[in-house]
């Protein structure tokens, strides 16, 4: 309250100038209200503290509508108004009433401007008043801001609510913030006690705290026990920053998975090469589009029309080839890849055409956006979790079609020894565009997924095609299993490789590692067994 | 330990393992045996193709080699010419030559000719051709682009030739000839080849009597000067080369001898012979 | 005479020959001598497309060795042709000197850019004519040996050979892309200005580069024709046809494919340095896969296995590509797409099967 003297004479030099000031209510409402309309931050800071002090019934109010910049005052009478932007115009109330006041212009009003400094100082304000709040995960909320915000009023509020409250979880974040209080100020044996209560915290604010004292106090103790703190903590963040990698490594994994396993049925199960299949996933990835356009009020279940259609969409398109081109090259591997590839440039330029070459972008449903915060260093996307579990669901069924279903045997049979599953009355042809619409679907699918990570666009499925390739071929082919454990692996060892030597250079790390992996296990991690895969 | 190691280490008769060289140059018949396979075992995921298989073939031997399907005759050639490199056991061919460190093609030029069950001749050359790529010569990359044929060597092709009757088609590609005339056809690349031991595998399939009686005359008369192991099912064909007999069975050997002996051995009787 | 006994039997490379002499007379008559206003006066536009087209040939015809012949089917060729193209343009880059934008006498502009305050190593002599001549063979030569020892003696083969050679060229992609690589970056090496001492945007220099082009392209062709008429080559198509059987008469198989597949890595890093100063530019995205596979399509309209329908293929393919690029962009890719399926289900052996057949009915 340094700045008491100063407001006098500001008060009084407004009341000279501007006698018109309607007074509100009493003396102190009417000195915030005149800090507020003026250009001086630091004036309007007090008039903050002011307001945080006040026992008005509506500060709460007053400061949320600051803090979110709808705060403005009437030109004509300088009264404190909340708006609301209403298309061209404003729908005003006064903000210390509440009273309803219509809807003015623009030109009438004028906004109360805040500044970093000020928001923050607003957000403590409120904090502090939220501690007493009766929902527990306002007060943790509240606790949470305070924490690294020091100011010398709030410590004894920390205290007395800490005697108050029965929340486990309020409480050790309310203990956190008085030891964070106790680091900078107090005694020695303060200070210690600090140290060993905020150790194995993660909070960033507490790290930074416990550095500065490892370099600036003067007390040898001190510094050696924060130091220990310190490690401790850096020895947990290197453990959850391991989980987070690992975390992204299996979601790229799964992305991985998704885009090679359609691949290790045709190629793995058939031997068919498909230089197509990345543009298969691609279809998908638009069929998400076009579902989400034709639905646009409900996107959150549009992506779970997506995953069936883009399935038909792909598997059709698959079938199409297979009954128009790679019949017709059985046998001849080389051949159907150069076809193929032909028809990948066929569906990236029609794409191209009919929905023009820019990137088109897909909404991500509210129930997938978010992230589950595990702790205040390791929160996991929602999206990534759900790819994760996709995947991981794709496989299941797809595994237990080819294992239980009598397209499965006959798949099998076909890929075993096609002469003998003919005379057994197995219509090869009629398995063979079974199969190979089925790997095209899940490619499909793999492109509902994707367009929830990445920009749909003609080019998706290029981007994926090597990597596809490399998680079969590494897999082994004709393992559907292997083609799972590849594709996580190499997205793992992708993620950790990253912050080593960069993004770009991981990817030709990997692709180097299996270019030798491959001679020296040319058919790959789990290769099929049996005399019949003898060459 | 470490005495013995310093002990060896001054024995000068000594040959160390690195020292050994693994191709020797030339072909040591001094004991008179070409071909030693000794507990050679080759599985498959757990199925032993060949069980601790046993085999010595002497220097200038025709020996035939009969067993039921599956009983490891065809992975045992894979093992002797180096495609497939068995589990455990040796197999040395004369005296010096490792086959298990050698390559299929260092094996080929070593003097190990082979020909296959399904007869592989490479269809889009023509006969002519096809024997001048078997000849022996020699195969490394630079004096085969710079190579041309001398006179003696299209003389020996024209006496191939004559041998495997294929005189009218030398300028045919191989790939139009009938399933006979392609077994001659690779018959006469093993001549050509010049190898020491010949590894034929089921060399009438396909033939008329005619020609199996003529088979049988030709790998009668080049055994004496090559080796000749012979895979066959045909009896008939097996009883007219009157060689010694070895039946595989289940991998290893169950008997060996003359073809009488072998009609008489009851073992024989009961997994083969006796099935029929 | 030598040349004669080479093109005996080859009514085909006969024919390319002819054409290529023909070009060599006429092409710098009509665009120096004959004037512009005349109806027959060739543009140096139109030269140094035919030139790019002639070395687009060569690459063809490396392919062609290694594909028609020896059955590797390489979709990683353009990672040689951009090698030998990013040796010529760096030798192009130190010819500058100081007459790039920040005139340092040394360092070319992207470096400066980049604040570099010394040349790499690796661009250390690049200002020698004869060692750059030297790294457009050897730098995709290496390569090619390397990668072809690794893949061959293990016995890769088919399409998972394929596979991997389109990854090789992809992770140079991702490589050259990198501005840490020292090659440019994402621009890659332009605004060149002059080759021996001579103005590349002179009609002149263009026509010699033309010349080089159709003289390299006959110098390839006839090496490989000689090698293919060899008993190599005959070799070289029974590893195709039969490869264990190559081995079972005694022929290292890997050796001959590994001595191939150098040399035509070499015959596609000179294709490539003819290539760069005619279009004044490489980037990365030469490396791109869709380049390789590009290029196996020039060779399989063409006629794969037959060196001189390779070259015939690249020069049709791409002188409808200019066609149809300009004319009508958004056809383009689906008309090579479409040449990819109909070359392979109705083509097997191409156009000059095509031609052979019809001279073999008539």
């Amino acid at each position: 309250m340094r700045h008491w003297p100063k407001i006098l004479i500001l008060l009084l030099s407004l009341l000279f100038t501007q006698t018109d000031v309607a007074i509100a209510g009493d003396d102190s409402l009417h000195q915030i209200q005149v800090l507020l309309i003026s250009n001086n931050f630091v004036e309007k800071t007090q008039a903050v503290s002011l307001l945080a002090l006040h026992s008005h019934p509506r500060t709460e109010e007053i400061l949320k509508a600051f803090l979110e910049g709808e705060l403005y005052y009437r030109k004509s009478d300088k009264l404190l108004l909340i708006a609301k932007k209403q298309g061209r115009q404003y729908s005003i109330s006064d903000a210390l009433t509440g009273d309803e006041l219509g809807v003015v212009k623009k030109r009438e009003i004028k906004k109360i401007r805040s500044n970093n400094a000020l928001r923050k100082k607003i957000r403590i304000v409120l904090a502090r008043k939220e501690l007493n709040s009766v929902d527990p995960t306002v007060r943790y909320q509240a606790v949470n801001a305070m924490l690294g915000n020091p100011d010398v009023g709030i410590t004894s509020q920390l205290q007395d609510r800490l005697k108050l409250e029965r929340d486990q979880k309020v409480r050790n974040i309310l203990e956190l913030a008085l030891a964070i209080t106790r680091l900078e100020g107090g005694e020695k044996e303060d200070r210690l006690s600090a140290v060993a209560a905020v150790s194995g915290s993660l909070e960033p604010v507490i790290r930074s705290k416990l550095e500065s004292i490892v370099v600036d106090d003067p007390i040898e103790e001190v510094r050696v026990a924060a130091k220990e703190s310190l490690n401790k903590i850096s020895a947990k963040l290197q453990f959850y920053s391991f989980l987070e990698t690992l975390f992204f490594g299996l979601s790229l994994g799964s992305v991985l998975v998704l885009a090679a396993i359609g691949l290790a049925i045709t190629f793995g199960v058939m031997g068919v090469i498909n230089m197509a299949h990345g543009e298969l996933i691609m279809l998908g990835a638009y069929t998400t589009y076009v579902i989400q356009k034709a639905m646009p009020e409900f996107i959150g279940v549009s992506i779970l029309f997506a995953i069936p259609a883009a399935f038909i969409v792909s598997g059709l398109v698959g079938i199409l080839i297979e009954q128009t081109v790679i019949r017709h090259l059985y046998g001849r591997a080389l051949e159907t890849l150069l076809a193929t590839f032909g028809i990948s440039l066929i569906l990236q330029q029609a794409v191209r055409s009919i929905f023009s070459p820019l990137n088109r972008s897909v909404v991500t449903p509210d129930w997938m956006s978010g992230s589950l915060e595990i702790n205040s260093v390791l929160s996991l996307t929602y999206n990534r979790l759900y790819i994760i579990f996709f995947c991981l669901l794709v496989f299941v069924i797809l595994f237990l079609i080819l294992k239980r279903t009598s397209l499965g045997l006959q798949v099998r049979a076909v890929t075993q020894n096609r002469a003998m599953a003919r005379a057994m009355g197995v219509r090869s042809s009629w398995v063979d565009a079974m199969t190979f619409g089925l790997g095209s679907g899940i490619a499909g699918v793999a492109g509902v997924a994707l367009s929830q990570l990445t920009n749909v666009g003609p080019n998706l499925g290029q981007a994926y095609i090597v990597d596809s390739f490399m998680v079969v071929v590494f897999g082994g082919v004709g393992n559907l299993a292997g083609t799972l454990i590849s594709g996580f692996s190499l997205g793992i060892a992708n993620q950790f490789l990253e912050p080593w030597v960069g993004a770009v250079l991981a990817k030709i790390f990997i692709l180097i590692f299996i270019i030798l992996f491959i001679q020296k296990r040319p058919r790959g991690l789990f290769p099929q067994k049996g005399r019949s895969a003898e060459g | 330990m470490i005495k013995q190691t310093l002990r060896s280490m001054l024995d000068r008769t000594q040959v160390y393992d690195f020292m050994v060289p693994s191709v020797a140059d030339e072909l040591d018949l001094s004991h008179g045996t070409i071909l030693y396979l000794e507990g050679i075992t080759v599985s498959f995921d757990g199925f032993k193709a060949i069980d601790d298989l046993n085999l010595y073939i002497d220097a200038g031997e025709l020996r035939c080699i009969i067993g039921p399907n599956g009983a490891g005759k065809t992975t045992m050639m894979d093992v002797i010419t180096g495609k497939t490199k068995p589990d455990a056991g040796s197999a040395w061919f004369g005296q010096r030559m490792n086959l298990l460190r050698m390559s299929e093609a260092e094996i080929a030029v070593a003097g190990i000719g082979r020909k296959f069950q399904k007869p592989t001749v490479f269809e889009n050359h023509t006969v002519f051709e096809n024997l001048e790529l078997a000849m022996s010569s020699n195969k490394n990359v630079f004096p085969t682009l710079f190579a041309s044929l001398s006179s003696e060597q299209c003389d020996h092709i024209d006496e191939v030739l004559g041998i495997i009757g294929l005189n009218e088609q030398v300028k045919k590609e191989a790939g139009f000839l009938s399933h006979g005339q392609k077994q001659w056809l690779e018959i006469g690349m093993l001549l050509v080849q010049k190898a020491e031991l010949l590894l034929v595998d089921e060399p009438v399939a396909g033939m008329t009597h005619q020609e199996m009686d003529r088979t049988a005359e030709l790998l009668r008369t080049l055994a004496g000067t090559q080796s000749v192991v012979v895979v066959e099912h045909d009896m008939d064909f097996v009883r007219s080369l009157e060689s010694p007999v070895t039946v595989l069975h289940q991998g290893h050997v169950l008997a060996e001898g003359s073809m009488e002996d072998i009609q008489n051995d009851q073992r024989v009787i009961d997994v083969y012979l006796g099935g029929h | 005479m030598f040349i004669m006994r080479i093109l005996k039997n080859d009514p085909g490379g006969q024919i390319l020959m002819s054409l290529l002499l023909i070009a060599l007379l006429v092409v710098p008559v009509l665009n120096l001598v004959v004037p512009e206003s005349s109806a027959l006066h060739l543009s140096t536009y139109s030269v140094t497309l035919l030139g790019k087209y002639l070395t687009y040939a060569l690459l063809a015809v490396a392919v062609d060795l290694v594909w028609g012949y020896l059955g590797i089917l390489s979709l990683g060729h353009a990672a040689f042709f951009a090698l030998g193209g990013y040796a010529m343009g760096m030798y192009l880059m130190r010819q500058i000197g100081d007459r790039g934008v920040y005139g340092n006498p040394v360092l070319p502009d992207f470096m400066v850019f980049l604040n570099y305050t010394e040349l790499p190593w690796f661009w250390q002599g690049f200002d020698m004519f004869w060692l750059a001549t030297i790294m457009i063979v050897l730098v995709p030569g290496v390569l090619a040996y390397v990668f072809g020892w690794l893949a061959f003696r293990s016995r890769v083969t088919g399409v998972y050979l394929s596979i991997i050679t389109q990854a090789l060229t992809y992770a140079l992609m991702l490589a050259f892309f990198r501005n840490e690589m020292g090659f440019g970056g994402n621009n890659g090496l332009t605004d060149f200005k002059d080759l021996l001492g001579f103005d590349l945007h002179a009609d002149s220099t263009r026509i010699g580069l033309f010349i080089a082009s159709a003289l390299a392209l006959g110098f390839g062709y006839l090496v490989c024709r000689a090698i293919v008429k060899s008993k190599l080559g005959r070799v070289a198509v029974a590893i195709r046809d039969a490869e264990d059987r190559t081995r079972f008469i005694g022929y290292r198989v890997e050796y001959v494919k590994l001595a191939l597949f150098t040399f035509s890595a070499a015959l596609a890093g000179i294709a490539g340095a003819l290539y760069v100063p005619q279009v004044g530019i490489i980037n990365p995205g030469e490396f791109s896969p869709l380049n390789s596979i590009e290029v196996v399509i020039w060779v399989a309209v063409g006629g794969r296995g037959t060196l001189y329908g390779a070259a015939a293929g690249a020069v049709l393919v791409n002188y409808a590509k200019t066609y149809f690029t300009g004319a009508f962009p958004e056809v383009w890719l689906f008309a090579l797409g479409a040449l990819f399926v109909l070359s392979t289900l109705y083509l097997p052996k191409g156009l000059v099967g095509v031609l052979k057949r019809q001279r073999a009915s008539s």
